[in-house]
């Protein structure tokens, strides 16, 4: 077994859509993964009554919770879409690494997020 | 250890999972924005989910889901980022799902029959 | 443009280092050119690999810039920037010295992943006949005219993260082999790409098909190889 360090790649091997899109899709999962089991607790504040959910949600009342919330929103749509983007390489046909796909995620996730923001303010 | 089998559910089963969470999550998106509009209250949320059975159904498919696909990827990353072995990548798969499982079915619990 | 050339050559092994070349610059050179120049004319100990200077081997693969390429179809033009060059071993791969890779693992990984061959029929039997426009051979097809450079597996990541993995080359060659109607090692061959560092391992970076010299798609022969997975291991169930 060769143990010796083997040479990498750079950024400069990694500067390319596809691999954008990656990087992407594997930074939002991971956040979302984090960010779910504290949606949840959250949400279980109902079980100890109306009162105690609505207590919570004073309390992310503030700007810097808002802003978070959008910016999982936008986590969350972009995760997705590349996602999507993934299973049509993987179960459609073969029509090369659908960098349209990456723009189409990129609006997506952008447009969800504009979507969000105008629900908060209006 | 793992067998070409196991690797083959494993992609299988994340693929499953991803298609339904596309389905869940862009229905969850649209609730979203839907119930931000002027702000999030208790009494809002619950009055919407509050022995709704449809709502309970979706939302606990949308549960499982994540309980499949989070602990997937979770695993690769910590083996490919975080060097981990495959029976501890494999644990710590088990130990989320678990988590999420708990979590997600009890706050779902929370909104609709509490 | 400038008169001369900054090179940064890769010396040494693993634990080597960059050393500097100041080499002429002209018109329609190639990095193979510049390299070639080095070692003739400047510092005869400088090991490098090259054979056909045509882009038809792969042997002159290495990483220029940070990218890996064919030195002898890059033209210096397109990528000193600056006239600024860095030249560095393929990745992923032990170095034997300066520019040349130890390319033993990838071509372990081709047999492991059962990349080759096996068919059933002898002289004796009629010719096989295989349907030039059908899907299979179409996606046999596209792949099969890999050569073994090893820029897809210098230019991956996941090969970096998963030393056992397979790698973008094996894996298409193994693709091409389950499409070709003729063979008839297809269950053991699927097995030989599923295991715990096959293709479900590939994330779809993209790297190799961004990368390749000869534009093939690894990527796409990965995806056909998890779907056949699935496909296979449910009718061995």
């Amino acid at each position: 077994m060769n143990t010796e360090k083997k040479r990498r790649n750079d950024y400069r091997a990694r500067n390319h859509p596809a691999y954008w899109a990656f990087l992407v899709h594997r930074v939002s999962g991971l956040v979302l993964a984090l960010f779910l089991p504290v949606h949840f607790w959250a949400l279980g504040h109902a079980i100890q009554g109306e009162a105690s959910l609505d207590g919570f949600l004073r309390f992310t009342d503030r700007p810097l919770f808002k802003f978070a919330e959008w910016g999982l929103v936008l986590l969350l749509a972009a995760h997705m879409a590349g996602g999507i983007r993934l299973l049509l390489i993987e179960f459609g046909d073969w029509t090369g690494l659908r960098k349209n796909l990456i723009a189409v995620t990129a609006g997506f996730a952008a447009a969800t997020g504009m979507a969000f923001a105008l629900a908060l303010m209006f | 250890m793992s067998t070409p089998l196991t690797q083959v559910r494993l992609w299988y089963w994340g693929r499953i999972s991803s298609m339904v969470l596309a389905f869940c999550v862009l229905v969850h998106l649209a609730v979203i924005i839907y119930a931000v509009r002027g702000g999030l209250s208790g009494a809002e949320v619950l009055a919407r989910t509050h022995g709704n059975l449809a709502f309970g159904l979706f939302y606990t498919v949308f549960v499982l889901a994540c309980a499949v696909h989070v602990p997937l990827g979770l695993a690769r990353i910590v083996r490919e980022e975080l060097g981990w072995s495959e029976r501890g990548a494999n644990l710590f798969a088990a130990l989320s799902a678990l988590l999420l499982l708990v979590l997600g079915l009890r706050s779902v619990y929370g909104v609709v029959l509490a | 443009m400038t008169t001369t050339l900054e090179v940064k050559v890769w010396r040494g092994k693993e634990d080597g280092g960059f050393v500097s070349y100041e080499v002429p610059r002209l018109e329609s050179q190639t990095v193979l050119d510049v390299v070639t120049h080095i070692q003739r004319n400047i510092d005869p100990s400088l090991s490098y690999r090259y054979a056909c200077r045509v882009g038809m081997c792969g042997s002159c693969a290495m990483n220029v810039n940070g990218k890996a390429r064919w030195t002898c179809r890059t033209h210096v033009s397109k990528v000193a920037s600056h006239g600024q060059l860095e030249l560095a071993p393929l990745s992923n791969l032990p170095v034997v010295k300066d520019l040349v890779s130890d390319m033993t693992e990838f071509f372990d990984k081709w047999a492991r992943a059962r990349g080759s061959f096996q068919g059933a029929k002898t002289r004796h039997e009629p010719f096989a006949l295989v349907e030039p426009e059908s899907a299979q051979r179409r996606a046999a097809d596209a792949g099969i005219e890999c050569i073994g450079c090893a820029v897809c597996y210098s230019s991956c990541d996941v090969v970096s993260w998963r030393p056992d993995f397979l790698g973008p080359a094996a894996l298409n060659r193994a693709w091409t082999l389950l499409n070709d109607v003729r063979d008839v090692a297809g269950v053991e061959r699927v097995m030989a790409v599923s295991g715990d560092a096959g293709c479900h391992a590939c994330h779809t970076q993209g790297s190799c098909t961004e990368r390749c010299p000869k534009h093939l798609a690894p990527t796409a022969a990965i995806a056909g190889l998890k779907r056949l997975s699935v496909t296979m291991l449910k009718r061995q169930k």
